[in-house]
């Protein structure tokens, strides 16, 4: 009976790891009953008071590789939904599919075999062994597993290493911080080498600047073993930093899922919205998400005068030259470009300034202040093959931070105002050579 | 017309035990020999070395666990029993206190996980165990004696089933008191009940275990009088004869040789529980731990008040 179902999932796992289902998971007397209220459209309040929807119908793929993280308020359900994927507890109704398998509806021996091979997790309170000692603790998968004790002990040993334990192998966890006691927690799920890391709040109960260590190191171990990550937490800035994708509970349901960047820029509902209010943004924003277009631009086969013009029309101070393919050469300034004209130079690569400040589309708005405070000009951002996809001024930077959208509130001045005086700049555009391409200009203009 | 009526309890359980002694005579004639044999035996490791002999060994094992002053106070302790000529008769009871808390511990730490496994089995086994405990211990003699006969048998099932019940508890108690949160560890890594049970539940519980053993040994120790009603020989034997013959010199002897036993079995055990924890404590000194261990200290002194009370 189960055979096709088993194929589907499997055809399909090559690129998803976790695939959960219409899961319901119900706490109390009569949980069936409860989920069929719920599937016939009760609320979570109208069950019996000795029900608790913990989760309520929730359908996801965790793709391979990604750090997918669950986000919600305490008591939303999280940890139960976790503890579904590892089989801890058996959902009430749907199903979950780990690396193709139905954990659902499978005997208990299958079941550990799966938490030995596929799963393992981290706890939020550490839940290390405090008899056995740091390596022990990180070698008890692997002696679940039945590897050799002097095996299981090397390989442990690498792991402990590799976590940033060097020289405290043989300590009992009381002895350690509680940084380093996660430390271990985290070794010891890697040790079992499962592709698949459940983390239910694991940095939840650490102070802030271990927190974000740990974060970081947890990025890096990503990078680098590019195991599949289901995270839990109920911190935004946590979700945002890690998350590939995140999805947001409340009460038992989730309510939206997406990039962080979708979830910040994009809410499905006021709930949502009020949740990501007090985000870092900073951290979390990219330039790409908050740039505009350029508009003080001239190709570098335009010349001086016409670089002019347009910086003249836009009030501008200087202008960004773009090479062929829209790629960026640098930045002119309205007094060099106005030499140039004087003199009756053409070739405005001479003027070109280099020194600009140019950044990735993925940079963090947090790397970018200092840029704007020092650079007069919008930061250009750029891609791989220094293209302009687009600029930052100072002031669309402070809009995205303080969660204004840059789109309905009018910026009016958004380039440095040219310190040329307009009638100069009128006298020198009108001069002969120019009039009949200035006309031109104009024409479109208006 | 009310006081007429009488429910017929006393009566019914005293022809079940009559049943009982009639269909099942081969079953109890064959425990009376184990439980016989095993006494015999323990006693005789206990009497055929000379007594500074098992008093050194019992001082090696206070120094072992505990200290030199322990050691020492065991030294002194034992050879006041030998100077009040109560060592035969205290070897005797502490082979049967060894014998049946042996079989308590055996039949009630099983008992007391099955307990912490599941909440039904818990729920049908407290209200027995609350019996237990409360009926007085010279109830268990009239029954034992029935089906056991006179001697050491009904002492020593008297004194398990007595005793019993603090094993249970605190085997419960100390497995249901691990973090939940490790034991669920145990399973996130696809470990068999049987392998938690064994790695991370036990040896986490050990510290309450202990408490409890310690407990179901000091309950036997006072039991060990009472047996003494019904031949159980030993110390209690000297009790009862000092009772009737209103001997105050000779109650007093050997009543303070139960005292002197007990209080060294109690420390005995008591250091026991403790050392586990420093294993994996280190950081903490030895006299916290003692401090955070609160349950054996005022264990021992019930167990001391029980033992003075019946004597
Ligand atoms: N074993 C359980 N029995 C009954 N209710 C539970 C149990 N576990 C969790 N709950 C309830 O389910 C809801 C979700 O809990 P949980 O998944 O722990 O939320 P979170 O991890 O998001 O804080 C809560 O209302 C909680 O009280
Ligand atoms: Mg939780």
């Amino acid at each position: 009976m189960r055979a096709p179902k088993e194929n589907v999932s499997s055809t399909s796992s090559v690129s998803v790891s976790v695939s959960v289902r219409n899961l319901y998971k119900v706490f109390g007397r009569r949980p069936k009953d409860a989920v069929t209220q719920l599937q016939s459209g009760a609320s979570r309040s109208e069950l019996g008071p000795h029900e608790t929807a913990a989760v309520i119908d929730a359908s996801f793929d965790v793709k391979k590789g990604e750090i997918f993280v669950v986000m919600g308020l305490s008591g939303s359900g999280k940890s139960t939904l976790i503890r579904t994927l590892n089989g801890l507890l058996e959902p009430t109704s749907g199903s979950v599919a780990v690396n193709g398998i139905d954990i659902s509806n499978v005997p208990a021996a299958k079941l550990r075999e799966v938490r030995q091979k596929n799963v393992s997790m981290v706890f939020q309170h550490f839940a290390l062994f405090p008899h056995r000692t740091v390596l022990d603790n990180a070698a008890y998968g692997l002696e679940v597993q039945g590897v050799r004790r002097a095996e299981r002990l090397e390989r442990a040993r690498k792991i402990v290493n590799i976590v940033g334990l060097d020289g405290w192998a043989d300590k009992y966890p009381s002895e350690l911080s509680g940084g380093m006691q996660q430390r271990v927690g985290l070794a010891r799920a890697l040790a079992t080498e499962t592709d698949i890391l459940l983390m239910d709040e694991a940095f939840s109960a650490l102070d802030p600047l271990i927190r974000r260590e740990m974060q970081e190191q947890l990025l890096e171990l990503q990078a680098e073993l590019g195991k599949t990550i289901i995270f839990i937490t109920h911190d935004l800035n946590e979700a945002m930093f890690l998350g590939d994708r995140i999805a947001v509970m409340r009460n038992g349901r989730i309510v939206q899922i997406g990039t962080p960047e979708d979830i910040l820029t994009d809410p499905a509902n006021d709930y949502v919205a009020q949740f990501v209010q007090d985000v870092d943004r900073a951290r979390v924003l990219t330039a790409g998400a908050v740039m505009e277009p350029a508009r003080a631009v001239v190709p570098l086969s335009a010349g001086p005068r016409s670089a002019l013009r347009v910086m003249r029309d836009l009030q501008a101070g200087a202008a960004f030259v773009l090479g062929p393919g829209r790629t960026l050469l640098g930045v002119v300034s309205d007094r060099h470009v106005m030499r140039q004209v004087k003199s009756n130079e053409t070739d405005l690569s001479r003027v070109i300034n280099q020194e600009h400040a140019s950044v990735p589309a993925d940079a963090a708005l947090v790397d970018l202040f200092e840029l704007a405070v020092e650079s007069p000009l919008p930061i250009a951002v750029i891609d791989d093959k220094r293209r302009l996809l687009g600029v930052i001024p100072r002031v669309t930077l402070l809009a995205a931070l303080g969660n204004v959208p840059t789109n309905t509130t009018p910026i009016n001045i958004i380039e440095p105002v040219s310190i040329i005086p307009d009638a100069e700049l009128d006298a020198m555009l009108a001069s002969p050579e120019l009039t009949s391409a200035a006309a031109s200009t104009e024409g479109t203009l208006a | 017309m009310i006081t007429d009526f009488r429910l017929p309890l006393g009566d019914l359980v005293s022809d079940g035990i009559d049943v009982l002694t009639d269909s099942l005579r081969p079953l109890f004639d064959l425990i009376r020999l184990v439980l016989v044999s095993l006494y015999e035996a323990v006693e005789f490791v206990l009497l055929s070395p000379p007594f500074w002999a098992i008093i050194i060994i019992a001082a090696a094992l206070a120094y072992f666990v505990k200290g030199w002053k322990f050691a020492a106070g065991t030294i002194v302790g034992l050879f006041v029993i030998v100077g009040v000529n109560q060592w035969e008769n205290s070897m005797a009871s502490l082979a049967l206190v060894l014998v049946a808390s042996a079989i308590a511990i055996a039949i009630s730490v099983p008992l007391g996980i099955v307990a912490a496994r599941s909440n039904r089995a818990s729920a049908t086994i407290r209200p027995i165990l609350d019996f237990l405990q409360t009926m007085p211990a010279f109830v268990y003699l009239v029954p034992a004696l029935i089906l056991f006969r006179v001697g050491v048998v009904p002492g020593i099932v008297a004194t398990i089933v007595f005793a019993m019940a603090p094993g249970v508890r605190f085997t419960e108690l100390g497995i249901r008191g691990v973090d939940k949160e490790v034991v669920e560890a145990g399973h996130a890594f696809g470990s068999s009940p049987w392998r938690i049970l064994r790695q991370i539940q036990l040896p986490l519980a050990m510290p309450t275990i202990m408490a409890g053993i310690n407990q179901v040994i000091m309950l036997s120790l006072s039991m060990v009088v009472i047996a003494g009603l019904v031949g159980g020989g030993g110390l209690g034997s000297d009790v009862v004869q000092a009772l009737s013959r209103i001997d105050v010199a000779l109650g007093f002897e050997a009543g303070l040789s139960v005292v002197i036993i007990a209080i060294y079995l109690d420390r005995l055990t008591a250091a026991l529980s403790g050392k586990r924890r420093t294993m994996w404590t280190p950081w903490r000194t030895k006299a916290t731990i003692t401090e955070a261990a609160p349950s054996p200290a005022p264990a021992a002194a019930t167990a001391d008040a029980r033992v003075g009370a019946s004597v």
